[in-house]
């Protein structure tokens, strides 16, 4: 199959506000925050946004949830599945997000 | 830490460009995904996203993509078609070859996908996410043909399934009848034909309250039984009646001309309207090109979803065997990645990571302002895919009197879910 022309991709290049919250380089534990919080971490509707979370309290909430010390339905069930090792990437990751 | 990519790009590209792939080369290599559902549009906007320099041509034989999750919610009369129906035009946008076609064969020693069009794709490496087949002589009368009498509603499609079944829905007689057979394991979506079920009564509730919905199920247990039992009977009475395997519960034959579904022992059961979710393999791609087994479901590497049977075919989705992983479109989502960043560590590199986390929740709606959930997360060891001890699990069970803001918390999470899974596909 031929590549598209790159003057077609300068065609389509009005058309990418839609584009917003691509990120990339996310570590491969965060993957699967995406589905509910999206992978830039926007939040949606409900789902709390967690782009640039504090990185402390990140680990702080997470150990909260893990510890069912923090009203939660989802995530005191997802929070004793990851290791402190796995949390903290996922605080520097969401931490460094603007 | 294991960081797949963050490239830095030449200082030609400003920094305010969105989509640096649609001006970069692309000339490290051709990944080709086939199929554009929760696997495959997840595989190819991260793909996109993250491998700039990769050519990334997406093949998908419908113009758009009707989502089975949230169909249910057609029946329930919260959604409409057009709110689950999603455009391929975002990935199109980002600079990926969107070919409406249907792939019909795959070479994976010349590493070619033959289409239907009679076009032949080359490819470096090949993503496969083709979703499911039906194995239309598992119930005897249950052809294509007999699901334009009774609908399956399984698979998106152009939503001509699910309107059906809503159609029929709303010309039921009163006091009428619902039938649904319910196959054995494995299946996509375990969960939803009992939110189906939900959805069905909440509807029915509200414009047919004396009809009744028969379950007809060829297992003896299912997912999220004891809280969907719960919901049924706090929502909907005895409207709700699940026949379970013991209880000749498994429909092996149909008639739809008379309207009959007919038990294993024989038992012959009129319904005014009928739903078969029929038994299944995987798609025939992956069964016709001998990248599935015996069991018509493909083995899969665990750590990179490669094809056991063929290099540098990577299967996801419904269509592969990774149990304890559910046949769910969140698990599509989560392992597509892993996929697209294992394949193409021999062209781009980083390596792919050794350890992987998948990850799933499926939400389900019991009626409005009601819904639970299961977690599961997951991770390999090399003879395959494991659960992750003491976390996930089921939504709390209960008195509705005490977990009423549960469940209406989880009905706003599942919305969002949506918003936020779909936009991950098609953004």
């Amino acid at each position: 199959m031929k590549l598209m022309r790159p003057m077609t991709f300068l065609l389509f290049a009005g058309m990418i506000s839609s584009t917003a919250f691509a990120q990339e380089g996310a570590p491969q534990v965060a993957l699967s925050c995406a589905g509910c919080h999206g992978q830039a971490g926007e939040g949606a509707g409900s789902i709390a946004r967690i782009a640039g979370y504090d990185r402390d309290a990140f680990i702080t909430v997470w150990e909260e949830f893990r510890n069912n010390e923090r009203p939660a339905t989802i995530m005191n069930r997802i929070a004793p599945g990851y290791t402190p090792e796995d949390v903290a990437i996922l605080a520097d990751y969401f931490a460094s997000i603007e | 830490m294991t960081t797949f990519t963050r490239r830095s790009f030449g200082a030609l590209i400003g920094a305010t460009l969105a989509a640096p792939g649609l001006v970069r080369a692309q000339t490290a290599g051709r990944l080709v995904i086939v199929g554009g559902g929760f696997g495959g549009a997840s595989a190819t906007r991260f793909a996109r996203i993250n491998y700039p320099e990769v050519e990334v041509t997406l093949v998908e034989p419908w113009p758009t993509f009707v989502t089975c999750p949230y169909g249910n919610l057609i029946l329930g009369g919260n959604r409409t078609l057009p709110e689950i129906t999603h455009s391929y035009d975002g990935l199109r946008a980002r600079g990926v070859n969107v070919v409406q076609d249907r792939a019909a064969d795959i070479d994976p020693v010349a590493k070619t996908v033959s289409l239907e069009s009679g076009t032949v794709l080359d490819y470096d490496k090949l993503i496969v996410s083709p979703g499911i087949g039906f194995r239309w002589d598992a119930i005897e009368g249950y052809d294509e043909a007999a699901s334009q009498v009774f609908p399956h509603a399984w698979m998106g499609g152009d939503g001509s399934q699910i309107t059906l079944l809503r159609q029929q829905l709303e010309a039921m007689p009163q006091g009428g009848v619902f039938g649904i057979s319910i196959p054995g394991n494995p299946f996509r979506c375990p969960p939803g034909p009992y939110e189906r079920i939900s959805m069905v009564a909440q509807y029915l509730k509200q414009n047919n309250p004396t009809a009744k919905i028969l379950a007809f199920d060829a297992k003896d247990g299912f997912s999220k039984q004891g809280l969907f039992q719960d919901a049924w009977g706090e929502l909907y009475g005895d409207m709700i009646e699940w026949i379970p395997l013991s209880a000749d519960g498994q429909i092996v034959r149909v008639d739809v001309e008379n309207k009959l579904f007919i038990s294993d022992f024989g038992e012959e059961h009129r319904v005014d309207v009928g739903n078969v979710v029929p038994p299944q393999y995987a798609a025939s791609i992956v069964r016709d090109t001998g990248l599935a087994n015996e069991t018509g479901w493909v083995p899969v590497n665990a750590r990179t979803f490669e094809s056991a049977a063929a290099a540098d075919v990577h299967v996801i989705g419904d269509a592969n065997i990774a149990s304890p992983l559910p046949k769910s479109g969140y698990v599509a989502n989560s392992t597509s990645k892993t996929a697209v960043a294992a394949a193409l560590a021999d062209v781009t590199g980083p390596e792919a990571p050794s350890d992987p986390v998948y990850f799933n929740t499926c939400y389900s709606h019991g009626g409005e302002d009601y819904s639970f959930s299961v977690v599961g997360i997951y991770r390999t060891t090399d003879e395959g895919f494991v659960e992750t001890p003491d976390s996930g699990g089921i939504s709390p069970r209960g008195p509705l009197s005490e977990l009423a803001e549960n469940r209406r918390l989880e009905s706003g999470y599942a919305d969002a879910w949506y918003e936020s899974i779909t936009r991950d596909m098609f953004s």
